[in-house]
């Protein structure tokens, strides 16, 4: 069931959460919803489920406006990121309570909760109590909780926030393969860009309550839409220069950049991925930075670089492939050139 | 093998190393003795031996005439009835209030939260005589009400009465109704302006009904001082904060995601509060009814002030005991200060055997909510 959010706008004193913030999620998707904290995911979140009420603004679950209905009515299933599963029911009757609540028979509570239980392979743990479990077996439980009732959205606040490194890895591939079992609609919040990209179809990109950039992870990761989901996405080197007559120049080297052919210059970012930047030991013709080598990371698939450029003092990370590496043979204090294979350019836009 | 037998070889060290430290960590004998000692002396002699001292007096001139003081006497078996008629009714008042507040603060934020916060408080800072003397003022014949409630007393009664039956009805029906607007159907779906004329009509017939049937008698007035309804008022204004200020902090730390989660997952409002609050507040619940009940039976000074001590009337225990102690009936006034020793007794058993059962439930609490 797909939901369609439409210029929801929500106050907390005169803390501005989200700030008419619109946004279609597809029936059967798995979206994320991606942000520093503060930036009005959990918000957004919560308003979808009825937890939260909007100022302004409305919910729609399939055309049917749901912005007045209570939490109840709304048929999602919601996981708290601290579980919130009820401490004094064993893990049966957690999972069974929105059956209970709803009237369904005990008989029938029993098959679903049975059929749950072993999809989150949990079978035979059913008598224990929230507490005689492991957090990511608790994750596991309060997904199941939620799907009880089958729900026609799945929202997650920030399901993995409170687990081990490891188990997280683990219960994103699950979570990635549950959803592609039962499909349900499903939004889930995080600001892990790793795991909005491991798990989602599209990625939300939030700031200061709006919505930044919405898309599938390669097309954020790929084109981002501006300044803050460049830099929020991952490792960036942001050298600062001049946009002119398409072109863009940062200390002495010029790249190309179409979408500005005004004659008159102005000061524009340029941003490089550390994996899209060349290092060589000579110059080239292009044009490029002479660099300090001051430190080697080669652990990993791939060998990091930190460099100084030698005119401006300013730090540049670069990641390099083993094979390349080797073929440098980079140590600490090498002069180097650093040329970059692409780049991307936002110019700060018009203050009217 | 080598690293087996170097652990061996440890081992006694090991332990040598510990014994130390415990004995470094230890103070002297003499020090440990004495200050034993100071405490089973102040205790002996400022709790056990005046408490014992209560039974030895009650019994000192045998369990026949013990029995005697406590049931032949009507005024003696009236306290203890009417003691037994105003705790539980003020304990019963404050547990829902107490719920009620507690909720509010816990959950909510808004204007004058900081104010009730403190305000749940004033019982304890206010001296309790001055509390009875507050209800005097208010109720007393002298005071703002009294001679109202003297002259028109009866007449407001039907009023009162009415207005809490329609109050009551009112919060039924928002607690049952459906809250999905299209599973409205019937009744529920009756607009607020026909909700306010249906209320209305309740109203007036209940106050009608009074009228005709007299079910509140015609020629009795409403008396709250020297009178029961007095001595519950000023026990329930006394032992007020007990069961709030054990709900809030317990409130708190639990926070409201469980919750959360139950309404999200279909549960209504009085679903929510039965199956998931209750149950995660339950020993604070109940620790703070035992403080309450063992405080409000023990009540004296704001009692004292509103009951007028009439005899086999507005009597108490306390007041009953003291009474008897003023007429120099020493063996009466212990016979029945021996019966409420019994009962805090009593209620410091049950507490302990609870704080003995809460570690488990506690502990899950904690690797529950944040592990």
């Amino acid at each position: 069931m797909s939901i369609r959010i439409q210029g929801v706008s929500k106050n907390f004193g005169s803390f501005r959460a989200l700030d008419e913030v619109s946004l279609d999620v597809p029936s059967g998707s798995l979206l994320a919803l991606l942000g520093p904290s503060g930036s009005g995911k959990t918000t957004l979140l919560r308003i979808i489920a009825g937890l939260e009420v909007a100022d302004r603004g409305t919910v729609l679950h399939h055309d049917e406006n749901i912005t007045d209905y209570e939490a109840r009515d709304r048929k999602v299933g919601f996981v708290f990121q601290h579980y919130a599963l009820f401490r004094h029911m064993t893990i049966a009757e957690n999972i069974g309570y929105g059956l209970r609540v709803r009237g369904v028979s005990k008989q029938e509570r029993q098959t679903r909760v049975d059929e749950l239980l072993k999809l989150i392979r949990l079978e035979g743990l059913g008598s224990r109590y929230p507490a005689q479990l492991s957090g990511g077996q608790r994750q596991r439980v309060a997904l199941a909780r939620a799907l009880a009732a089958r729900p026609n959205v799945l929202l997650l606040d920030e399901p993995f926030g409170a687990l081990d490194a490891k188990v997280r890895t683990e219960l994103r591939q699950w979570l990635r393969k549950l959803h592609e079992e039962i499909q349900v609609t499903s939004v889930f919040v995080t600001h892990d860009q790793e795991e909005a990209f491991e798990v989602a179809d599209h990625v939300v990109i939030m700031n200061e309550g709006r919505i930044e950039q919405v898309g599938t992870p390669a097309e954020v990761f790929e084109r981002p839409a501006n300044a803050f989901v460049m830099d929020f996405l991952g490792n960036v080197n942001v050298f600062h220069g001049r946009v002119e007559r398409g072109r863009a120049v940062v200390s002495g080297l010029s790249v190309a950049y179409p979408d500005y052919q005004h004659p008159e210059g102005r000061d524009a970012a340029v941003y490089v991925r550390p994996h899209e930047l060349e290092v060589e030991p000579t110059p080239t013709e292009a044009g490029s930075l002479a660099a300090k080598v001051l430190h080697v990371n080669p652990t990993g698939s791939r060998t990091k670089v930190e460099l100084r450029a030698l005119d401006s003092n300013q730090l540049i990370n670069v990641e390099l492939t083993p094979e390349r590496f080797a073929e440098l043979g980079l140590k600490s204090g090498d002069i180097v050139h650093v040329s970059p294979r692409r780049v991307r350019v936002f110019v700060p836009d018009y203050e009217i | 093998m080598t690293v087996e037998t170097a652990e061996v070889r440890d081992a006694p060290r090991a332990k040598s190393a510990a014994t130390k430290i415990r004995r470094a960590q230890q103070d002297p004998a003499w020090l440990r003795w004495s200050l034993t000692g100071l405490a089973v002396a102040v205790v002996g002699v400022l709790i056990v031996l005046p408490v014992a001292n209560v039974f030895a007096g009650a019994l000192a001139e045998g369990a026949a005439v013990y029995w005697k003081n406590l049931v032949d006497d009507p005024d003696t078996r009236h306290a203890i009835g009417l003691t037994l008629t105003v705790v539980p009714i003020a304990v019963t008042a404050n547990v829902v209030f107490g719920v009620a507040a507690a909720w509010a603060i816990a959950r909510f934020s808004f204007p004058g939260r900081t104010l009730l916060t403190a305000l749940i408080d004033l019982p304890f800072s206010v001296s309790p005589v001055v509390a009875g003397l507050m209800f005097v003022l208010i109720f007393g014949l002298q005071g703002y009400f009294g001679a109202f409630l003297r002259r028109d007393g009866y007449a407001i009664m039907p009023y009162l009465v009415a207005a809490l039956l329609v109050l009551l009805l009112a919060v039924a029906y928002f607690v049952f109704r459906p809250s999905h607007p299209r599973a409205r159907r019937g009744l529920w779906k009756t607009p607020p302006l026909g909700l306010a004329f249906v209320f209305a009509t309740v109203f007036v017939l209940l106050v009608l009904g009074q009228q005709a049937f007299e079910v509140w008698p015609a020629n009795k007035s409403l008396k709250i001082i020297f009178a029961t309804p007095g001595l519950v008022l000023a026990t329930a204004f006394v032992t007020f904060p007990f069961v709030a200020r054990e709900l809030i902090p317990v409130m708190n730390a639990i926070g409201a995601d469980e919750e959360l989660a139950a309404l999200s997952l279909g549960a209504n409002g009085w679903q929510m509060f039965w199956h998931v609050t209750v149950p995660n507040v339950k020993w604070g619940l109940v620790y703070g009814i035992i403080l309450c009940n063992a405080r409000a039976m023990g009540e004296f000074g704001a009692v004292y002030v509103v009951s007028g001590h009439i005899a086999g009337e507005t009597d108490t225990m306390p007041l009953r005991i003291e009474k008897l102690f003023q007429e120099y009936n020493m063996p009466g006034s212990f016979a029945v200060a021996s019966v409420l020793t019994l009962l805090a007794i009593l209620t410091l058993v049950v507490k302990r055997k609870l704080e003995d059962r809460i570690p488990q439930s506690e502990q899950g609490r904690r690797t529950g909510a944040h592990p």
